[in-house]
């Protein structure tokens, strides 16, 4: 007998394995970096977390549009804010996704190839200042609204770094709400823009749950999982209904004949988004897919001697730090 | 995927061996930045815990990617940062015999003894 084990061994190994992982998922525990865990899991995350962690990246060029000219010292000191944590949050995620294995440099080549996609949303212009403000409330608020299941997704550092995330959003969806509410207790002018703004915006903001539940495939894995807890259509009608008293408040009509409120169901009913548009826009054809992937491009390669310079540097002051393993 | 994938990890991080692919050219390789695990000690009296990683050339670097990323609204007073390939990992399980050693031996803890009910302060 030789030393191996026999293919019947190490299938039933595999087997137990795959149990230990069950075991984990169904007990409501968290799955760790160096847990074994199926090749499915391990893809459908890094694939799901990237895809976070390049929207946020992406993210911060809508409002990065507005920095040099926002209409007073406080408004762009708390712009500079948000859009700083924009890239913390892509951090936290591209952190998390080095955990599963992935290389943070192949997953920027991935998105800068086009290979790997960012959300829909930010491939949409900001034409007004009063667009800050709905990206605030609406786009974030759409997010929290995402996010803060995630929080108690099954893979550890996917839900740490969620948590942190979480936290910052409140932050983002009231400075935008508290600018809205500014510029709606202003002029005819003013109160036009955010209305404007809204009528841009709500479409792709419902837009971001992505695709109806039964033209979603990977989502009845990704919730048995543990990665998703509820549907894209549970989540969408969830943000209708958080949103429309909101609006009310600040005075704003949502662009949606078909908004009513159903006592039956104790929930809005609202009209389909165009999802031919959606569908146009992730295959990036979107109004600025190509501006945005270009910008992201050029700040890459313009930082390539830094991030040269930086390990130069470090070898020649500390021969032991910042040797590549 | 076995777990000699990974060169090193911690609580949370792992830094990819040789084993994971990554398909860019030699040149992007050589200026990519080591990975950093990063503790923060969130008030004075609390132990440094473990928050996350990042990249940086060196470690001075490091400490100060760490705070703008880890530490933007006082979440800390400290800060380490140690090279993700320095640090040395339990494997995963806790089935692992690594721990058994303390697993049979419940006279460690004060529930083993029984102590009547009329004895104060005990």
């Amino acid at each position: 007998m030789g030393g191996y084990a026999t293919p019947q061994a190490s299938e039933r190994s595999a087997v137990d394995l795959e149990h230990e992982f069950g075991d984990i998922i169904e007990a409501g525990q968290r799955v760790e970096p160096r847990d074994w865990m199926p090749d499915g899991y391990r893809k459908t995350l890094i694939r799901q977390i990237a895809q976070h962690a390049h929207s946020e990246i992406i993210g911060m060029q809508p409002e990065g549009n507005w920095l040099t000219r926002a209409p007073s010292l406080r408004r762009k000191a708390i712009l500079m804010a948000k859009v700083q944590d924009e890239a913390g949050h892509g951090l936290y995620l591209y952190s998390a996704t080095e955990t599963l294995g992935a290389d943070r440099a192949d997953l920027t080549t991935k998105l800068l190839d086009g290979k790997q996609k960012y959300s829909s949303i930010f491939n949409y212009p900001t034409l007004s200042y009063a667009d800050i403000g709905v990206i605030g409330w609406l786009v974030d608020g759409a997010a929290i609204c995402n996010q803060v299941p995630l929080c108690r997704s099954s893979y550890g550092p996917y839900a740490r770094a969620m948590i942190r995330i979480c936290k910052e959003e409140s932050f983002h969806q009231r400075q935008g709400y508290e600018l809205l509410m500014t510029m709606m207790a202003g002029t005819d002018a003013q109160r036009a823009m955010v209305q404007d703004a809204v009528d841009r915006w709500w479409w792709p903001a419902l837009m971001m749950f992505g695709p109806p539940d039964d033209t979603s495939p990977n989502t009845t894995q990704s919730m048995a999982w543990g990665i998703k807890r509820h549907t894209n259509d549970e989540l969408r009608q969830r943000f209708v209904d958080m949103t429309v008293p909101q609006a009310q408040a600040l005075g704003v009509t949502l662009p949606d004949p078909e908004l009513a409120w159903n006592e039956q169901r104790g929930s809005n009913d609202f009209g389909t988004p165009d999802w031919d548009e959606f569908t146009e826009v992730i295959a990036g054809r979107g109004p600025c897919n190509t501006q945005r992937l270009a910008t992201r491009r050029q700040a890459h390669d313009d930082g390539a001697w830094v991030r040269a310079a930086a390990i130069a540097f470090a070898q020649k002051i500390r021969p032991s730090e910042g040797k590549t393993a | 995927m076995n777990d000699n994938t990974f060169s090193a990890e911690s609580v949370h991080g792992a830094a990819p061996g040789d084993a994971v692919p990554a398909d860019h050219d030699a040149a992007a390789i050589d200026a990519d930045w080591p990975l950093y695990e990063v503790f923060v000690r969130g008030k004075r009296g609390l132990n440094h815990v473990h928050v996350g990683s990042l990249h940086a050339a060196d470690d001075q670097m490091a400490l100060r990617h760490a705070r703008d990323v880890y530490t933007r609204r006082n979440e800390g007073v400290s800060i380490w940062v140690v090279r993700a390939d320095a640090i040395t990992a339990s494997s995963p399980t806790e089935k692992d015999p690594f721990f058994a050693p303390s697993g049979d031996k419940v006279y460690r803890h004060p529930t083993f003894y029984s102590i009547p009910d009329n004895v104060p302060h005990m």
